[in-house]
């Protein structure tokens, strides 16, 4: 079952529009909360349910962990750096979970990608890149940007 | 601007009786009332509260669940009627009066300006033309709730509306049915110091505060005048959820249990400051 908000608890903030991947979670024009404007699109990634601060996203967990009468809800908590997870069976079994999602503070000792050389002809012929897609390997001429593809990033949101 | 007096009293020596008045605000109170009443039955809003409250009990009822992993024994709480009365102090002073709904500072601000502006602005209406008689104080009220509500409703549409913050939508893009508080709003704190500013009377700018007064006053059903009283509802339900341990099946386990922080798969945090930093959470979300 796809995402819903808790229109109660929302306060139309955003961080789950920011961070869909599917660009499927959007502020209700007239209540200026958040919305799923596409249920059928959303794969249930949880993204936009551990962004949102007021916990005010809830949705189904997937049925391998959770069978029918639960309910899973996460809290992230990105200044102690931790996830935690709490699912509730239909018998009253509870299972809590707590876990890092860091080990450094955010923004530091970020490697410096750009700075790193690229993959030589020997590694791109060794076991470790060998199957690996072309565009990994930048055997087909460097990273793809959207400028190098002579394309524009458009703002706004158009539905 | 003389702040300490209001083109009310005026109103009632030249032309508009302080009973045409007063029948004017009972109307609009009456409005309001009926309104949101209507609104509440239609949304089923006292419906959501009361089933969301019946299952907390039940889920208190049921008592302490067995677990697997965590600590849930002795968590849930049967509150009391002195924690009754504390969460509704906190809602009250908290919530209510400090918009602690946003997390956002400057939003929040922005929601106390409108606010108490218009509270105190209405207030000093209603007190002026029940009680006949304008005093300095009602006056200076009056004048000072109405810049704070133009300053408040004003800034919200440039620079907070959540729809054009975060998803780049035009503010100039209006839509009455979800628009009509914002611009009645605005529209009333403009019209009430136009008015005063120019002297009074009962010209272009009385007209055109009668118009906004009554589209804010009149569309209580089809705007969202009535989550201003949705809201206090909703926060006084969260500190009762939390303070009774149910808090929606939320997770209680924190970083900060030191059985926690012993576990294996903490270890990784063993040496890291409990203050990581923020993440996600560092900018507004405006990458559109």
């Amino acid at each position: 079952m796809p995402t819903f908000v808790y229109m109660t608890r929302c306060d139309g903030c955003g961080h789950c529009v920011d961070i869909c991947p599917s660009d499927i979670m959007h502020i209700d024009k007239k209540y200026r909360r958040a919305l799923n404007i596409e249920p059928n699109m959303c794969w249930e990634c949880y993204s936009c349910v551990k962004a949102c601060p007021h916990q005010a996203i809830d949705v189904r967990g997937y049925a391998d962990f959770a069978p029918l009468g639960h309910s899973v809800r996460v809290l992230r908590d990105e200044r102690k750096g931790t996830i935690a997870w709490r699912v509730k069976f239909r018998d009253g079994r509870v299972k809590n979970f707590l876990s890092p999602i860091t080990t450094k503070p955010w923004g530091s000792e970020i490697p410096d990608f750009r700075n790193e050389a690229a993959p030589t002809q020997e590694e791109r012929d060794s076991e470790l890149l060998a199957f690996e897609p072309e565009a990994i390997r930048l055997d087909d001429g460097g990273l793809h940007t959207l400028e190098s593809n002579g394309l524009e990033l458009k703002e706004g949101v158009y539905y | 601007m003389d702040i300490t007096t209001t083109p009310i009293a005026a109103l009632a020596e030249n032309g508009i009786a302080w009973a045409d008045m007063q029948m004017y605000v009972s109307v609009m109170i009456a409005s309001v009332i009926v309104m949101t009443i209507a609104d509440l039955l239609h949304k089923k809003s006292a419906t959501y509260f009361f089933q969301a409250a019946d299952k907390a009990e039940e889920l208190l009822a049921a008592g302490e669940a067995e677990s697997s992993i965590g600590n849930e024994k002795g968590r849930l709480k049967q509150l009391s009627a002195g924690d009754k009365v504390n969460a509704l102090v906190g809602t009250v002073a908290v919530d209510v009066a400090t918009a602690g709904e946003f997390s956002n500072g400057p939003r929040r601000l922005v929601h106390i300006f409108t606010m108490w502006g218009f509270v105190l602005f209405v207030a000093a209406t209603a007190m002026i033309i029940y009680g006949e008689a304008q005093t300095t104080t009602l006056a200076t009220a009056w004048n000072i709730g109405a810049i704070m509500l133009l300053v408040g409703s004003w800034g919200y549409w440039f620079a907070f509306k959540v729809d054009c913050q975060a998803e780049g939508q035009s503010i100039f893009q209006i839509d009455l049915r979800k628009d009509i508080f914002s611009l009645g709003l605005m529209g009333t704190s403009l019209a009430a110091l136009g008015w005063t500013y120019t002297g009074g009377g009962t010209g272009g700018w009385f007209i055109f505060l009668i118009i906004s007064t009554t589209a804010l006053f009149g569309s209580v059903y089809w705007s969202k005048f009535s989550h201003m009283f949705f809201k206090p509802m909703a926060a006084y339900n969260k500190r009762i959820i939390e303070a009774n341990g149910t808090n929606e099946n939320l997770p209680h386990e924190t970083r900060d249990m030191e059985w926690q922080q012993n576990r294996h798969s903490m270890e990784l945090l063993k040496d890291a400051p409990m203050d990581m930093g923020l993440g996600i959470k560092r900018e507004a979300p405006k990458h559109y």
